[in-house]
């Protein structure tokens, strides 16, 4: 689980252009929206394409994306419960 | 309005340099753009929490716009009057081409949202009014070559029926390895014309 975590923190600062911020300033339980990291709403469907692109998750509902969003922590809980690659 | 319009203050961001009113501000040995922009982002002491995320475009025309527009104390915040009539040739071309690229194989369909939302040349506008807070007149033109006349023509008509106090005017123009911003500020303060032969020779400096 600790892999998938660091794994998510990485493809975040990547894809999301996260200038200035490392692997080490994230913390699992951070808030990844408002006063955490600061990620908007177009960030937010980012990442629902990237839960379908690399972990094969459809989300048919975007305001699930609220709460499986809410950390890494959470995020990672998510999708290796659901994952299909 | 009839006063005589001027140009206040120009920048030039081309050839990895970004200048004001002809000298240089930042240079960089760097022919890479992302690199340069990275660097003069940084060294021009610009804050924008979004820069990062913004398409080349956008990026170029952002910093060449807080380049003229930081300097502007004439205006106090929430009077900031100023329109954005900005042109070029490529429109978003390179955004397109990388959104293009994100939905052509069927198999492989994943368009990227960050990257759709700038297959529009003005989204650049939103994003320096957004920094400046200006809820002012913009427009974008797409011209085959830069339209001094065409930009001149526009920019007297808000100011002369008072649409706006300035006018933020320029090219900002990106496609594959080539880019080229040129911005200028039009009032009535300043000391360069503003007109055809001014706009001309400035642009080619």
């Amino acid at each position: 689980m600790s892999e998938l975590r660091e794994e998510l923190k990485e493809k975040i600062i990547e894809q999301l252009n996260l200038e200035d911020v490392a692997v080490a300033d994230i913390a699992d339980d951070d808030s990844l929206f408002g006063d955490g990291l600061g990620l908007d709403s177009i960030d937010a469907l980012e990442l629902i394409v990237m839960l379908d692109k690399d972990y094969g998750i459809k989300l048919s509902d975007p305001k699930e994306g609220r709460k499986i969003f809410e950390s890494i922590g959470v995020m990672a809980d998510y999708i290796a419960e659901h994952r299909t690659k | 309005m009839s006063t005589k319009l001027h140009i206040e203050r120009y920048c030039h961001i081309k050839n990895s340099t970004v200048s004001l009113n002809g000298a240089p501000l930042f240079e960089i040995a760097s022919e890479d753009f992302l690199t340069f922009i990275k660097a003069a982002y940084k060294e021009l002491d610009t804050k924008y929490s979004k820069f990062f995320k913004m398409d080349n475009l956008s990026k170029l025309a952002f910093l060449a716009a807080d380049v003229l527009l930081k300097e502007d104390t004439s205006l106090s915040e929430g009077e900031k009057n100023i329109a954005i009539v900005l042109s070029n040739r490529a429109s978003s071309l390179d955004t397109d081409r990388k959104h293009q690229a994100s939905i052509s194989d069927p198999k492989n369909y994943y368009p990227s949202p960050a990257v759709f939302v700038y297959t529009l040349p003005n989204i650049c506008i939103g994003e320096i009014s957004i920094k400046h807070k200006l809820f002012s007149e913009n427009s974008f033109f797409i011209f085959e070559t830069f339209s001094a006349d065409l930009l001149k023509v526009y920019t007297e008509s808000l100011l002369k029926t008072n649409k706006a106090e300035k006018v933020l005017c320029g090219w900002v123009d990106f496609d594959a390895d080539s880019y080229e911003a040129f911005l200028y500020l039009v009032s009535s303060e300043g000391t360069i014309e503003h007109n055809n032969n001014e706009i001309t020779r400035l642009y080619r400096l």
